[in-house]
This record gives structure tokens, sequence and C-alpha cells, in this order.
């Protein structure tokens, strides 16, 4: 569905990406791990086009996504739950689900999309119309999630789910996206959780400083030496 | 070379200049005694769109003494400085306290040059209202009065707005020598960072400030006892404190020169275009003026001369590269 | 009654009647600040383009009201879409007192335009609109139907905020504008838009002055500064301040205006505006 082929970016004169190579199949969950600064947001922020790649491809379904600009982006079907979730905090829950059916195509199955979110986040539903600043941290990322939903992805993109929540808040969201994967969403997150995120996902890439170190299905990774003593601390 | 065209200026109007010549030479002097005023403050960042008041307070205060109490402009002018210093200290103050800055600051201060404005056109009565009001002349049977400060010679106003320029640009210098580079930049970018290195940055802004309203203030009572006529939108008010930050901007504001070059720049393209013109197109050249100075921030937001040294020093850095 | 009171009535609710207009000429203005962070200095220069649009439909080429009113508010519309174009994109990213700046040539642009196409001449459309009198006062229908439009307007324009989609997008572009694109959102799009519909609103208070004052080149200066004190003394950016903040400086206008002298009213609303800025510098509904 998606595949990265070389992809090199970075800010100004820093370079955060170099070469890197990936590739996410309709259905699967896939996650990124790695340490702090590895370029893991990078390279969220390069599929969703809010930076440009210098050099490499990109593809969604076989169609190039190098030349497309940010907004339009989520009309492949490629939505992203960004870093810090970043809701609009002086807009109402519902107005930020609003905001994520903002393509003509998502507005039309807005009133169905929104049950849909309001049965996976049941409390969405009762917080409807409380300002997105004012929820707390796990219910913002739920709002946050739900979102990104409401466009009707193909492929969803979480950047850091877990950062900032409390131990019981990040076993919830974690138990979401593997519902979402089960349900058939396909997934890629970015995650420096590495335990918790390699129990719900497929495959995982190892991302450090920029370059794509390691790769495998989940139970090969958990059984990695390396990342055993890097990442789980055993 | 600095000082041999400083001759050469001084000396121009005796090289058998005409009338109107040597006019338009005073009016850039004079305007630019008023852009450098502004700059003192506006190339800190405090961009004020109220220097209109001060400007007002100058010609206006100067000249009702003179009209209805037959005060001297000699004590209407320390009067109308120290009203200047008054009103920038009451505006200033809590501006810098509070950290009122950028668009507040900008729109706080164009509501003190609009209630100059309203002030002087709502005392009709005393200050001829829009109409404006014309200092009592000294002038009938003699040519020139210094208990008036009316002059009929241009000559003598020449050589008095000369002084008062090379002084604007003197204090210039020493604002920028007694504060230092690192200060001025300090308090301009990082406030916070100018205070934790111990700048008081509250008093420095606030002196700044007083200075280039006593300064502006001066200018006012000048251009009041050239003109021999005064208006309320000509020397307060939102149109004269636009004008200002224009002039500034097309000359260039952070070069000591610059708002200078602004006046010139400004006072020439306004007469050209009106002596190519013509007169009746009226409101060609402030056309012509406005597109440019949009043409200017969009493009050379540095300036004429801004942009000329800019890239002077580029040519010499590429020079001394190779 | 005593009659003193009455007049001090009549004041009050002309003041009133003024707050309406003078709300509507700041949500304009707070909304392209809102939405792009930019202050249109030329703001009330839009306005009076609009007057003259009015004008010269009407008077010269003999439109219907009803069409010149209409032409005119989309020629604002258009005027505001240009101005976001052509002048504040290219200065965007610059430092915003550029910005601030580039707009206040286009106000020196527009005002000098006027003066060399349509003269200085003082013109107006030559309708007079009654007087209505209820009981010992007088109120002006021309003042009466502005206050009722651009209550209609402003309400018009909360239900366009609230409830549309892009009315939606506009309130959560102020509040984050690098995740935009993440909803599909050209943010560039909103801003043109934004730009038409805040042009679209001083087309609306054009057609709504031009049946009060006389139309002429400079007459933007009139009211170009109490709309930008107004949008600060309400938190600029903040329509609900700024539509209290309108009431407010009307009162001081109009009663100041009703014991003294109409421009000591101004006096009193720019004072008063002063005062207030130390108090609460961002504004009377400013929480920041």
């Amino acid at each position: 569905m998606l595949v990265l082929e070389n992809v090199s970016a970075g800010y100004g004169s820093f370079q955060a990406l170099f070469g890197v190579s990936l590739e996410v199949n309709a259905g699967e969950s896939v996650a990124v791990i790695g340490p702090n600064g590895a370029g893991k947001t990078t390279l969220l922020r390069v599929i969703s086009k809010l930076i440009n790649p210098t050099s490499g491809e990109i593809r969604m379904e076989g169609r190039a996504l190098t030349r497309v600009p940010a907004y339009e982006v989520i009309s492949r079907g490629i939505a992203q739950v960004p870093e810090n979730r970043r809701l609009f905090p002086r807009l109402s829950v519902q107005d930020n689900l609003k905001m994520g059916a903002y393509l003509p195509a998502a507005r039309a199955k807005f009133a169905e999309r929104l049950e849909m979110v309001y049965t996976l986040f049941p409390r969405m539903k009762e917080r409807h119309a409380q300002l997105a600043g004012t929820l707390s941290g796990g219910e913002q990322q739920m709002c946050a999630i739900g979102r990104a939903l409401m466009s009707g992805p193909k492929l969803l993109l979480l950047d850091e789910p877990s950062a900032g929540l409390a131990p019981v808040v990040v076993q919830a969201i974690f138990e979401v996206v593997r519902r979402m994967s089960a349900e058939g969403y396909t997934v890629l997150i970015v995650e420096q959780n590495v335990r918790q995120v390699l129990k719900v996902v497929d495959r995982a890439y190892l991302l450090e400083t920029g370059r794509i170190k390691s790769s495998g299905n989940s139970a090969e990774l958990l059984s990695n030496e390396e990342i055993r003593k890097a990442y789980l601390g055993l | 070379m600095k000082y041999a065209a400083l001759a050469l200026l001084a000396a121009a109007p005796l090289l058998g200049m005409g009338n109107y010549p040597l006019h338009l030479l005073i009016l850039c002097l004079l305007w630019a005694c008023v852009y450098t005023s502004w700059s003192v403050m506006g190339r800190l960042g405090m961009v004020s769109f109220g220097h209109g008041a001060f400007m007002g307070i100058g010609a206006y205060v100067v000249v009702m003494g003179w009209n209805h109490y037959g005060l001297s402009p000699w004590i209407g002018t320390p009067i109308a400085l120290a009203l200047a210093a008054a009103v920038a200290f009451l505006i200033g103050y809590p501006c810098f306290r509070f950290k009122i800055v950028g668009h507040y600051f900008a729109l706080v201060t164009l509501a003190l040059s609009e209630v100059t404005r309203l002030i002087i056109v709502a005392l009709r009565d005393q200050t001829g209202g829009s109409l404006g009001v014309t200092p009592k002349t000294a002038l009938a049977d003699v040519s020139y009065s210094l208990n008036a400060l009316q002059f009929s010679s241009k000559l003598v106003w020449f050589y008095v707005i000369l002084a008062f320029w090379l002084g604007g640009l003197w204090i210039w210098k020493k604002v920028d020598e007694s504060m230092g580079r690192l200060a001025l930049e300090a308090i301009s970018q990082e406030e916070d960072a100018a205070a934790s290195i111990g700048i008081n940055v509250t008093k420095l802004k606030l002196g700044v400030t007083i200075l280039s309203a006593l300064m502006t203030c001066m200018g006012g009572v000048l251009y009041a006892q050239y003109q021999l006529y005064v208006n309320p939108d000509t020397v307060s008010g939102i149109g004269i404190s636009l004008q200002m930050v224009f002039g500034v901007i097309a000359g260039g504001m952070f070069v000591r020169l610059g708002p200078t070059v602004g006046a010139a720049f400004t006072l020439l393209l306004a007469e050209g275009l009106r002596l190519w013109f013509g007169n009746q197109y009226h409101g060609l050249d402030l056309t012509v003026y406005g597109l440019m100075l949009v043409l200017f921030i969009i493009y050379m937001p540095k300036g004429i001369l801004g942009a000329a040294s800019g890239a002077l020093e580029k040519r010499r850095m590429v020079r001394a590269g190779a | 009654m005593d009659i003193f009171d009455v007049f001090l009535l009549e004041a009050v609710l002309n003041g009133l009647l003024l707050g309406g207009i003078l709300a509507l000429l700041a949500l304009g203005l707070n909304l392209v600040f809102g939405v792009i962070d930019v202050v249109w200095i030329c703001y009330a220069e839009m306005i009076m383009i609009g007057m003259y649009a009015v004008y010269y439909l009407h008077n010269v080429y003999h439109w219907p009201l009803w069409l010149a009113f209409a032409s005119a508010i989309a020629i604002v519309a258009l005027g505001g879409a240009a101005l976001h174009h052509l002048v504040i994109r290219p200065v965007l990213a610059a430092e915003p007192i550029n910005q601030l700046l580039v707009t206040g040539g286009v106000l020196f642009f527009l005002q000098a335009a006027a003066t060399l196409v349509f003269g200085v001449e003082f013109r107006n459309l030559g309708i007079r609109l009654p007087q209505l009198q209820f009981g010992e006062m007088y109120l002006s229908m021309a003042r009466l139907i502005a206050f009722g439009v651009a209550l209609a307007a402003m309400i018009a324009m909360s239900v366009f905020l609230k409830r549309s989609y892009l009315g939606t997008a506009i309130r959560a572009i102020s509040q984050d504008r690098q995740i935009m694109p993440l909803m599909g959102v050209n943010p560039n799009r909103i801003f043109l838009v934004t730009s038409a519909l805040g042009g679209a609103l001083a087309g609306v208070a054009a057609c709504l002055l031009v049946l009060q004052y006389d139309i002429h080149p400079a007459i933007g200066l009139s009211f170009g500064p109490i709309t930008f004190l107004i949008c600060v003394l309400g938190g600029l950016g903040n329509m609900m301040g700024g539509f209290i903040a309108a009431f407010i400086f009307a009162q001081f206008i109009s009663v100041g205006g009703f014991f003294l002298h109409v421009e000591w009213g101004y006096v009193l609303a720019f004072l008063f505006f002063i005062a207030v800025m130390f108090w609460k510098p961002q504004g009377i509904l400013g929480g920041k």
C-alpha cells in the first residue's frame, strides 16, 4: 500500500533521514521504533508531506506521493494523528471530529462515521460538546484518533500515541490500536514504547540516527538480543 | 569626504540657488529631522503610529502660546517639550511595563495621535479647528523677529534647520555609543534575554521614547515657525504618523542616514511627479507613492540606504573572500 | 419626564444604533486578524471603495439600488481577496510589523487613487431617509436600518462560523495553522476565503454608511482608527470582545458628544481606550 524508497529529508541544513526504505501492506500494522531523535516524527511528516523529501520516492497504492501538496495527501487515504495530538483546543470535541471530515467525500459520510467513532470511543460521545483543550490526555488521544478516522482513511499514521500518558492510559490506547488492526485498518505507528507497541503490531522497523537498522516481524524483534538490551532493558 | 559633502550642503544656498529649490531643501531637512527622531525609537522595534501627537504638540503649543498669550516661542518651546515628554512618559511607561508590543503598541500609539488631532479640532475656538491657524505675524515692518522666531529669509531657516538635523544625527550616534550595540539589539529582539543580563528594559525603552518624542516635538515647532501655518491634519493624526513611518521605511531605519534619504526620496518623488504630470492629476503623486511603499515593504524592507549598504557589504565580503 | 432626560435617552439610543454598525466594522477586521494574524490598516479604505461603488453604480449608471448594493459587496469582497493575494501573502513570513505597514501603504494608495479617480468632491446618494419620532425623541431611520442589517449580518456570520465546514476551518486555523493540511485543508485557500469574507463585511458596512454619510476620499480616516481601537479593546481577533467594545465606544461617542461636542465624545472614547490598555493590555475579553 505505502512504499518508501531511499527517502532522505531534513530541516534546512540538518538532515534527519538518510535513504529510508520501508513498506506497509494493506491490512498490516507496522511500527517504526527507535530512540528519541532517530527521525521517527520526521518520517511521518515526510509521508504526510508536511516536509518535502530531498530525494527518494514515496508511493501510495502505486501512485507517486512525492509531488503532492500536503493538503491533498489525506484525499489519497492517508490520515495522520500528529505528535502531541494537536487538537484544536478551543473547538468542541465534535467540531474537532468535523474538521477530520473536512474533505468533500468525507462530509457525505459524516453522520455514519461520527457514529462509528462514538461507538469506538463512547467517552467522546459523552464529551462531544466539551472544548477539546479541557479533555484529559488520554481522552485527547482518543479524540485525535477519532478525528483521523473521520476521513475514512485507508492508512492511519500514529505519531507517539503513548507520549505523556499515564501507564494505564497507554494500555488503553494500545488496546485501541490493536482493535483497529483487528478490524482491518492499515496502521503505521511510530513509538518509543517498544515493548508495548511490539505486542500489538505485525512487523516493525528499527530506525536509528535517520537510518533503518533492522526490521522483521514483532516476535523476531522481541527476541533480538540487541533490541532487548537497548530498548527493553533486558 | 563626509565633511566635504557637509560643507557642500552648507554652501549650497550661497551658490545661487533659487528660492523654490531652497524651500525644497529646507523641507527635506525638516522632514529628515522628524524621520530621524522617529527612527531613534522605531529601529529598536518600537514602531509608533503616534508620533503625530508629539509633532502636533510642538506645533500647536507654541503657536497657541504666541497667538493667545503673546508668549514668545522661546518660552513656548520648553513648555511644548515638557508636555511632549510627559505624554511620552504616560504612554510609554505602562506600555513597556506591561510589554505592549507589536500590533498592540502600534495601535495604542495610533490612538494617541488621533486623540491629539481630535483635541486640536475640538478646541476650534482657539485653534481654528480643521482649517488650521497662522501664527500672528511679527514681520509687518521688519524682516525678522527673534522674539517671535519668525524670519522672512529662507537662508536663516536653512541654517537653523541644518543645525537641528545635524543635532538629530549626533543624538542618534550618542544613543548608539552610550547604550552599546549589544544592548540595543538585545532590547529590540530578545526582551527577556536582555532583562536577564541585567539591562533595565523598561527604563531604557522609556528613555529612548522620551528622547524621540522631544526631538519630534522640536520638529513640530520648527515646522510651524517655518511654514507659518499649521493644520491638525498636517502635524497630527494618523496620516502624518503613517507618513513618518513610511518615509523612514523608504530610506531604511537601521542606518543613520536612512531617514534622511527617506525624506529626500519622498519629497523628490512627490515634487517630481507633480512637475511631470502637472497639477491637474490631483492625487497622482500619492497614488504612485503608496504603490511604491507597498513594493518597498514587500521587496526592500530594509529601505533604499539599507539595501544599498547591504549590497555594498556583500560585494566587499565577496572581494575579501576572493 | 424631564426634557433633559429625554435627550439623554435619545443619545443613549443613538449610541446603541451606532454601536451596531461599529460592531459590524470591527467584525470584518477581527475575522481577518483572527485567521491571518494581520491587521488591515486599510480596512476603512476598502469601505470607502464600496461606498464609491454604490454611488457610481446607482447615481451615475442608474442601476437599481439593491443591485448596486449587491455589486458593491461583491467588489469589496474581490478587493479583499486581491489584497490578500497581492499584498499580504508575499509578507506572511516577514516580521509582523511589516505586515501592518504594508497595508498602511495600501491605505495611502487607495486614498490617493480615489482622489485621482473620483476627485475630492463630497458626494452622496441623494436619498434622504426620514427621522422617526418616538414621543419627544427622534431617531434616524438610516441608523435604525444600519443597526438591523449589522445585527443580521453578525448573526449570519456566527451561524456560518459555527455550522459550516468552512466556518469551522476558519475557527480552527487560528488555533493551529500548521496541522491544517493534515485535515485536507489548504491554508492559502482559507486565507483567501477569509479575506473575501472580510471584504464582503466591509462591503455591507459601505452600503449602510453610504446611507448616512457623504463620500469623499478621506472618509476612511474618520472611522478607520476607531475600528482598530474597538478591535484592540475587545482583544484582537476576539469577535465577541469586539462586539461588546463597539457598544461601549458608541456610548462614549454618543453620550460624550451629547454633553460636550462630538469630538470630545471621540476624545473620551480614545482616552478610555488608552486607560483600558494599561489595565488589561489583552483587551476586555482577552484571557491569555
